[in-house]
């Protein structure tokens, strides 16, 4: 603790302030990181089973007959 | 005029967006964390004790930010809901809905910061004055927002909802920015964003500035963060949908 500097009497609060932002923030960066990479993999799930959307499908079959497929 | 439209539209596209964001997120989150370490330090081990408040101005280096991206984070939902009633563009209830968790992290924090620096100065973690009863009121609206959008399960319904009281609710920022000058509060007075310029010693100021910098940094970074999410959500949404369509029809052919 010796390079954290001296707080004097009020330093109860002060550490108290940058504890609960450090709290919170930390529950809110897990959060959307935790959400972001549960979406990504629920994406990959549901394309590894071959639903993809209609502009995906479309862009897929476009690359595979060398841009000559028709939007439905 | 129409040059900035297509850009806007460009950009308004979901596919490109998640693109962009690719591209620009590990540099914004590069560049937080640097303001952040260099923030803390100046805050910690460079900032002196303030001549009536001792090292409690330690307090200010974070509540000021939170309350001023609070008040940043709905103006950017206001924003976002115009752009949702006047446009109807799904990016813009994209922004609203994702600013409002972010923004109400903010607000809390800087109410409960608040509070903690409120004790050693004012002898009380509160009182029922404008500022701080409009910065209340303004956590129980991202709430409230938040609410609304779980509510509906359309998100386009829920969307326009959302946006109108989310305008609405907009005039409360002015109030909450005029509230110390309108009414007698123990709250302080404006010190930086001042017509005659900061009241506060560079000393002090320079670590604020940082620090603020650092926290609009984070708030972006999450909120550009949670707009790509919510993209992905609506596509996974989507496809569920496509998936329950195509089992229908197997189904309907069977019999």
């Amino acid at each position: 603790m010796s390079f954290l500097p001296s707080l004097g009497q009020h330093a109860g609060f002060i550490w108290a302030a940058y504890g609960v932002a450090t709290l919170v923030l930390g529950a809110l960066i897990w959060w959307i990181h935790f959400d972001a990479r549960r979406q990504r993999q629920l994406l990959a799930d549901l394309e590894a089973m071959g639903i993809r959307r209609r502009s995906a499908r479309n862009a897929a079959s476009k690359s595979a007959t060398g841009g000559k497929a028709q939007s439905p | 005029m129409t040059q900035i439209e297509g850009t806007f539209n460009r950009l308004a596209n979901p596919s490109r967006y998640i693109a962009l964001a690719g591209l620009v997120l590990p540099w914004l989150a590069g560049a937080t964390i640097l303001l952040f370490l260099a923030g803390l330090y100046l805050a910690f081990f460079v900032a002196p004790e303030d001549y009536q408040q001792g090292h409690t101005v330690k307090i200010m280096f974070i509540h000021v930010p939170f309350a001023w991206i609070a008040m940043m984070g709905y103006m950017v939902i206001a924003v976002a809901s115009i752009g949702s009633l006047v446009w109807r563009h799904p990016m813009a209830d994209v922004a609203a809905k994702t600013a409002a968790p972010i923004g109400a992290c903010f607000t809390f924090l800087a109410l409960v910061t608040g509070s903690l620096w409120g004790k050693p100065m004012w002898g009380t973690y509160w009182v029922w004055d404008a500022r701080l009863t409009s910065v209340l009121l303004l956590l129980f609206l991202y709430l409230g927002l938040m609410a609304l959008w779980q509510a509906i399960d359309e998100p386009s319904r829920a969307g326009r909802a959302a946006a109108i009281l989310a305008l609405v609710g907009s005039v409360n920022i002015p109030v909450i920015k005029f509230s110390v000058d309108w009414w007698n509060t123990l709250h302080q007075p404006t010190s930086v964003m001042r017509v005659d310029g900061p009241a506060i010693h560079p000393s002090i100021l320079i670590p604020l500035l940082v620090m603020a910098t650092a926290f609009t940094c984070l708030f972006f970074v999450l909120h550009f963060t949670a707009m790509r999410t919510e993209i992905l959500r609506r596509r996974v949404q989507v496809l569920r949908l496509t998936q329950v369509d195509a089992a229908g029809r197997r189904t309907g052919a069977h019999t």
